[in-house]
């Protein structure tokens, strides 16, 4: 028995080595200063703050290649006539006698979709605000685990530089679309695009879903174990709530991404028959039997719409936070907040069908789906008028971040609308082949998080570089892409309602649509000219970082725990001890206060003068 | 105040290592990847096509052997608890050996179902047989990863790092070999419900 015992040397030895990665917070090692060689301080980086600018710059170079794609499909469905010879030194042999190659246009949507839901909104929006975020918010050194948040952002890197390899192979990337539907995703004879490309499209994917899992499963750990003393759940900013409540739609629905994509790997390369059945190509039957593709769509929108949570959920928890800092008012209904954010990500289980009222599926299934789908309007309005509600009567500053959140708030009001509407599978069946649900989806989910993103980085840029962003870029930025967001999808609408198809390369063999063919000139116009905008925030980004005014501790005057921290905060986040937290995270004007906002580790003690008759209890 | 006057005797909130937590979390996720193929199973089947056959009775002994491993892990568990690391040791290495030869029969009852001519592809492959190979094979990769796992534990077994006042890497072991039985339990029941 004693033999078994280990030694005392050996006992220290086995209890001195940590747990790879786990944050500490002892406060002895924390004034140490360790030099970090190169390698370690900004590439292969365990610090939060660092993974977080990772994302943040490769989600932007992806936001310009995704931009770049969508313009080169404009300008054919804008000039349907026209030669691109000019584009043919970018394109190469994808302009074939000045005219572009229709697979490679269905390719460039499909990657557009791809890089922009993925790469841009799923990874470099909530990888870049939740690891940045999440620790400074709720007091932590760092993540649960910074070994598996470096590995998170490699395995993105890694993905990423598949996507990014697929765009140069010789039959092209992938040209599925981004929902990859089967059998056209599983066949290489029936397009180019479902050739290598698409192969390399699920490898890359599967490497992302392993990224979001080891990054999903950090934030829900940190946010659960390891918030400072104070931070109840009921003090979390709505940032947080969000960030929380994102990790777990991710944690739930990848996996399942995960399961179709392998069965259509199956599918495309093992001659199994998951998806495929009765298959006749160029005259040739498959011996494929007994598949179904519905089944793929069942799988796959079961992340699909999740997915569109995942990406607009971190943009209203950050909206929240910026409107009420820029109203210098406390979020309006805190509580309602956290509901409808619970609303949200529990219906956004049970409406996957209503992607699917076109494929035959039984109407009084339909009916179940579209019922739920209605439901998803009242949270969505909670927060709408949440968000109103903290505005109105505010004494708002007009901070370039201010005006992307309310530029969020518009566009989300304008493209959940016909969300309602779409939600109808009777009106959804007549629309859904339709510009009408490209409009919806762009305004509600895609320019809406994009907005998010931008509002995001313009309000914390100064405690991410210790440096401001430029207001006056920043002012010509915003209305540039306001208006131009509005131009491009406003119009789309339109032509969507007079039943302008969508996923066509040329409409024009058809006479019906050459009436619109003025509008199609005019949203391209207006898509190119938004997208070059976006170059004025490049620029004012990269600039600010090196060149910015400096910034203060807390330039925004803002109540939550990031802003008590150095101007650039170092590793570990706090130099002394971390602050415990005392009160909820909006006490904005709060009246009797000595100044506009008492930041959340302001005890009561200290605001005698301000504190409501159940608080002075707490003093 | 300055932030640094603050208290910091901050406790994880839930009493639960960081470590466990993740290990949890990762167990609900690998969990929707088998929600999502018994689903996709029974909407498949229910759409007919569907080739019926009887399941090797082979499975029933891999699952015995399966059940008499999760035995095992938890005999290592509390054998660290009272320090007898020898039998930690022990019982850790037939842990492995009983999910290796799990595997193994796995792979017999495979061999079995092709002798038989259920195929994975091919021509006259039924989706019911490739969902059976699918459903077995992701499990067993999953099994794999607890196999490596538990190498790592028995290695820290012997580093002398596995003790009654180190239990949080012999118990994740525990943990997640149980799930991965519980799981297998699962998909065998489903199967013998649903082929």
């Amino acid at each position: 028995m004693a033999a078994n015992l280990p030694t005392q040397s050996q006992v220290q030895g086995g209890a001195g080595v940590t747990e790879p990665g786990i944050a500490h917070d002892e406060h002895a090692h924390h004034d140490e200063h360790h030099e970090q060689s190169f390698l370690q301080k900004y590439i292969f980086s365990t610090d939060h703050k660092v993974i977080a600018k990772q994302f943040l710059i490769t989600g932007i170079l992806w936001a310009i290649i995704g931009g770049t794609l969508s313009s080169l499909f404009r300008l054919q469905l804008g000039w349907p006539e026209s030669t691109f010879e000019w584009l043919s030194p970018f394109l190469g042999k994808w302009i074939e006698a000045g005219k572009l190659n229709p697979e490679f246009y269905l390719a460039l949507v499909t990657m557009h979709g791809t890089i922009m839901v993925f790469f841009v909104l799923t990874a470099g929006l909530s990888g870049t605000f939740s690891n940045f975020l999440i620790p400074l918010q709720i007091g932590a050194r760092d993540m649960a685990s910074g070994f598996m948040n470096m590995l998170s952002y490699w395995f993105f890197f890694l993905s990423s530089v598949v996507m990014f390899a697929s765009l140069f192979i010789e039959t092209g990337p992938a040209a599925a679309g981004w929902t990859i539907y089967p059998p056209l995703s599983a066949l290489p004879q029936a397009i180019p695009g479902s050739g290598a490309g698409q192969t390399l499209w699920l490898v890359s994917m599967a490497l992302f879903i392993v990224s979001q899992l080891l990054g999903g499963v950090n934030y829900i750990t940190t946010v659960i174990n390891l918030r400072t003393q104070g931070m109840s759940m009921s003090k979390l900013p709505l940032t947080i709530w969000a960030f929380f409540l994102t990790a777990i739609l991710g944690l739930l629905s990848f996996p399942v991404l995960f399961s179709a994509a392998l069965l259509l790997i199956f599918d495309r390369s093992f001659g199994t028959s998951f998806f495929l059945s009765d298959i006749y190509i160029a005259g040739q039957a498959l011996p494929n039997t007994g598949g179904s593709p519905i089944l793929f769509q069942h799988l796959f929108w079961f992340l699909g719409h999740p997915e569109v949570y995942i990406v607009i959920m971190p943009a209203m928890g950050m909206v929240s936070e910026i409107l009420a800092t820029n109203a210098r008012k406390p979020i309006f209904g805190y509580r309602a907040m956290i509901g409808s954010l619970l609303g949200i990500s529990l219906l956004s289980f049970i409406v996957w069908a209503h992607h699917m009222f076109v494929t035959g599926m039984n109407p009084f299934l339909g009916s179940v789906f579209m019922f739920l789908t209605l439901i998803i309007a009242v949270p969505s309005a909670v927060k709408t008028f949440n968000w109103l509600a903290t505005l109105w009567r505010g004494n708002i500053r007009f901070t370039t971040a201010m005006l992307f959140s309310i530029g969020f708030v518009s566009l989300f009001i304008a493209g959940g609308l016909t969300g309602i509407v779409l939600g109808n599978a009777a009106l959804d069946i007549q629309m859904h082949n339709t510009y009408f649900v490209v409009a919806h989806f762009h305004l509600v989910m895609g320019s809406s998080a994009f907005f998010g993103l931008w509002a995001g980085v313009y309000h914390w840029f100064p405690k991410m570089f210790g440096r401001m962003m430029d207001e006056k870029l920043g002012y010509v930025h915003f209305w540039l892409t306001f208006l131009g967001v509005y131009l491009v999808f406003l119009p789309m609408h339109y032509v969507g309602i007079a039943g302008f198809p969508r996923r066509y390369y040329a409409w024009t063999g058809f006479d019906t649509f050459s009436q619109f063919a003025d509008l199609n000139k005019f949203i391209s116009a207006a898509a190119i000219i938004a997208f070059f905008a976006q170059f004025v925030f490049i620029f004012n980004f990269f600039y600010s970082i090196f060149r910015g005014r400096r910034a203060t501790e807390n330039p925004w005057n803002s109540t939550t725990l990031e802003w008590t921290t150095p101007v650039v905060p170092g590793h570990g986040n706090w130099p002394g001890a971390i602050p415990a937290v005392h009160r909820w995270p909006y006490d904005y004007s709060k009246p009797g206060a000595a100044e506009d906002f008492i930041p959340q580790h302001v005890p009561y003690s200290q605001t005698q003068s301000s504190n409501l008759p159940y608080e002075k209890e707490m003093e | 105040m300055h932030p640094s006057e603050a208290l910091n005797t901050k406790q994880p909130a839930t009493g639960i290592h960081p470590l466990r937590f993740v290990l949890v979390l990762m167990m609900v996720s690998i969990f929707m990847i088998f929600a999502a193929y018994t689903s996709a199973y029974i909407v498949r089947r229910n759409e007919g096509n569907w080739l019926e056959f009887d399941l090797p009775f082979g499975f029933l002994v891999t699952t015995l052997i399966l059940a008499a491993s999760s035995v095992s892990v938890q005999w290592a568990w509390f054998a660290a608890r009272k320090d007898e690391l020898n039998q930690v040791r022990t019982a850790l290495i037939v842990t492995t050996v009983l999910g290796t030869a799990f595997l193994v029969g796995q792979w017999q009852m495979w061999a079995q179902l092709v002798g038989q001519r259920i195929f994975f592809a091919g021509t006259d492959a039924n989706p019911s047989g490739s969902f059976l190979y699918v459903l077995t094979g992701v499990h067993a990769f999953h099994l794999i990863t607890g196999l490596i796992f538990l190498l790592i534990v028995l290695r820290k077994s012997f580093n002398y790092q596995v003790h009654s006042r180190q239990m949080l890497s012999i118990g994740n072991v525990t943990i997640y070999w149980h799930y991965l039985g519980a799981l297998w339990l699962y998909l065998y029941l489903f199967l013998l419900l649903n082929h």
